[in-house]
């Protein structure tokens, strides 16, 4: 009798422990990923506690690679440059499944449903849409175009309302709408919108989507509301201007930040973020900053926009104030600065200095430095946040 | 597509006469480096992650071609230095003789040709 009551209170212990170590519960609301480029590595991270939690290796040339999460927040799809697609679990750091779906790959998109991964390439040009559970092949979709059926590149691509992607064709100079609520892709071409769209953005809500032109001046926006009344050019002098100056870095579009009456863009080749009226995309004013703009992102609730700039000005991020519309702040996080992720609620923001080898977390009401992760050659910094924004 | 073709023929037109005035104004390919061990350092890394932000990490390329040696065997030498010092009007290739020494190029395109350990 004696000997059972002393032994099981300790097999009980024993078999809890056990459990602890292998399923220790948590959610996944704070976590995110942070891309190592150099080592085709991540780690994941936790904003909670500003800490790293663990690193995940194998994941092939991560120059210019992104994140989009399943919506339960517990994947995270990484899009690599050399065409791999990876699916990480978040919660035991494990690879589920990793394929090679293209030669060169740039950007995806997770569907409004989160059943369906589009991932848009370079080579052979087009979007390749997979099962997000599997990832097995759903559709194939080549940027065919012109009269020899060559494949041009294809950039920009976003996630929209109604199980429907948007993307744009670099050498094509045409917008694609891929429809896939019926589960085949029914594609909708828009041609001749401009000479080379290099990126798009879809706005927060999903109605409109906007590519940005590399070959000369505008903007070019469809209204996902009307798609059958086309395309729309919109900021006519919005570019390089006459005097085409020289782009180290391609600008981003996704990160364009929207506050209620404006939206802030990085010039193309020049040291100013444009500030534009939201409702008939004039012009309002220009804000003179350190470089040429690479991510203008608004803090979540629109006070301030975060800037980082382009080589060789990549050491700074400035702050600027969205209702006096002037730079308050300068900050010096180290070499090489790639990007910028505030956390869900904007209290925070993490920079990424690649050079420098660190991730730098701040404050943003008072600009103080609160951490810093060493990372190998960080870029790219991606919330799980994310899973429930359209467009991202 | 009219207008793509147009620019391109101008911009070869074009290019005969930049490759001219580059080359005349005083450059000869010199094989001897006085590049620090520092600064070459620093070119590599520029060559991987900063041209790698349009040609690819490993170089293979993305919006810009592939700059691997094998891609690059069977194109002239002088082109491909000219194009990183004058860039590729009309095209996001952009010019970096702003950035660069002629020698800094030049060790460069040595690198490219002999292939770049990555
Ligand atoms: C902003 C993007 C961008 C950056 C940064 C960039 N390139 Fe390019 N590069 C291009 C594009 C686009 C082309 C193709 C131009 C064309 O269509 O002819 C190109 C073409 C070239 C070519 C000609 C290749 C060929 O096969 O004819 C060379 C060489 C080259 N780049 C080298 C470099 C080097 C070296 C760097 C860094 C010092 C660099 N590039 C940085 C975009 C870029």
């Amino acid at each position: 009798m004696m000997f059972f009551i002393k032994t099981i209170p300790v097999i009980f212990f024993f078999s809890l422990l056990g459990a602890c170590s292998s399923m220790h519960l948590r959610g996944t609301g704070d976590l995110g990923v942070v891309i190592e480029r150099a080592s085709g590595s991540i780690q994941i991270v936790e904003t909670t506690n500003k800490t790293a939690l663990s690193r995940v290796v194998g994941l092939g040339d991560l120059s210019h690679a992104s994140v989009v999460y399943s919506r339960d927040e517990r994947y995270a799809y990484v899009f690599g440059r050399d065409g791999g697609l990876t699916k990480i679990n978040i919660l035991s750091s494990k690879i589920t499944k990793r394929i090679i779906q293209s030669g060169n790959s740039i950007g995806g998109a997770i569907s409004q449903d989160g059943k369906q991964v589009a991932v848009s390439n370079y080579k052979p040009g087009g979007v390749k849409i997979f099962d997000s559970n599997t990832l097995e092949l759903i559709a194939d979709i080549p940027a065919t175009y012109g009269s020899e059926n060559k494949q041009s590149k294809v950039v920009g691509l976003v996630d929209a309302p109604g199980q429907r992607f948007v993307f744009s064709l670099y050498d094509a100079d045409e917008i694609w709408l891929a429809d896939l609520a019926s589960g085949k892709p029914v594609i909708t071409k828009y041609k001749n919108i401009g000479r080379q769209p290099y990126d798009g953005l879809i706005t927060p809500d999903g109605r409109y989507y906007i590519a940005g032109l590399f070959g000369e001046d505008g903007l070019v926006v469809l209204d996902l509301w009307y798609p059958e009344k086309g395309v729309k050019r919109i900021l006519d002098n919005y570019g390089r201007g006459s005097k085409k100056m020289p782009v180290y870095k391609m600008p981003h579009l996704e990160g364009w930040a929207m506050t209620e009456n404006y939206a802030f863009l990085p010039a193309v080749g020049r040291n100013t973020v444009l500030v534009v009226n939201r409702r008939n995309w004039k012009q309002v004013t220009s804000i003179a900053v350190h470089g040429q703009p690479v991510f203008v992102m608004a803090r979540p609730d629109g006070r301030q926009v975060w800037v980082n700039f382009a080589y060789p000005r990549n050491d700074t991020v400035q702050v600027i104030d969205t209702d006096k519309l002037k730079v308050i702040k300068t900050l010096k996080p180290g070499k090489a600065i790639l990007h910028m992720e505030f956390t869900p609620r904007g209290e925070q923001v993490w920079v990424s200095a690649r050079d420098a080898g660190k991730v730098t977390i701040y404050d943003t009401e008072n600009f103080n430095s609160v951490a810093t992760l060493p990372m190998n050659k960080p870029s790219g910094i991606f919330f799980t946040h994310r899973a429930h924004r359209i467009g991202l | 597509m009219v207008n793509h073709h147009h620019t391109g023929i101008v911009l070869k037109l074009l290019l005969i006469p930049m490759v001219l005035v580059y080359f005349s104004s005083g450059y000869a390919a010199e094989e001897i480096s006085n590049i620090s061990v520092q600064r070459q350092a620093e070119l590599q890394n520029l060559l991987i992650q900063d041209c790698g932000s349009c040609h690819g990490m490993t170089l293979k390329g993305g919006l810009g071609p592939a700059l691997t040696t094998d891609a690059l065997k069977n194109k002239s030498r002088k082109m491909i230095e000219v194009t990183i010092a004058l860039g590729r009007p009309g095209t996001p290739m952009p010019p970096w003789n702003r950035i660069l020494t002629k020698e800094e190029i030049h060790w460069i395109v040595n690198i490219l040709y002999t292939g770049v350990r990555l």
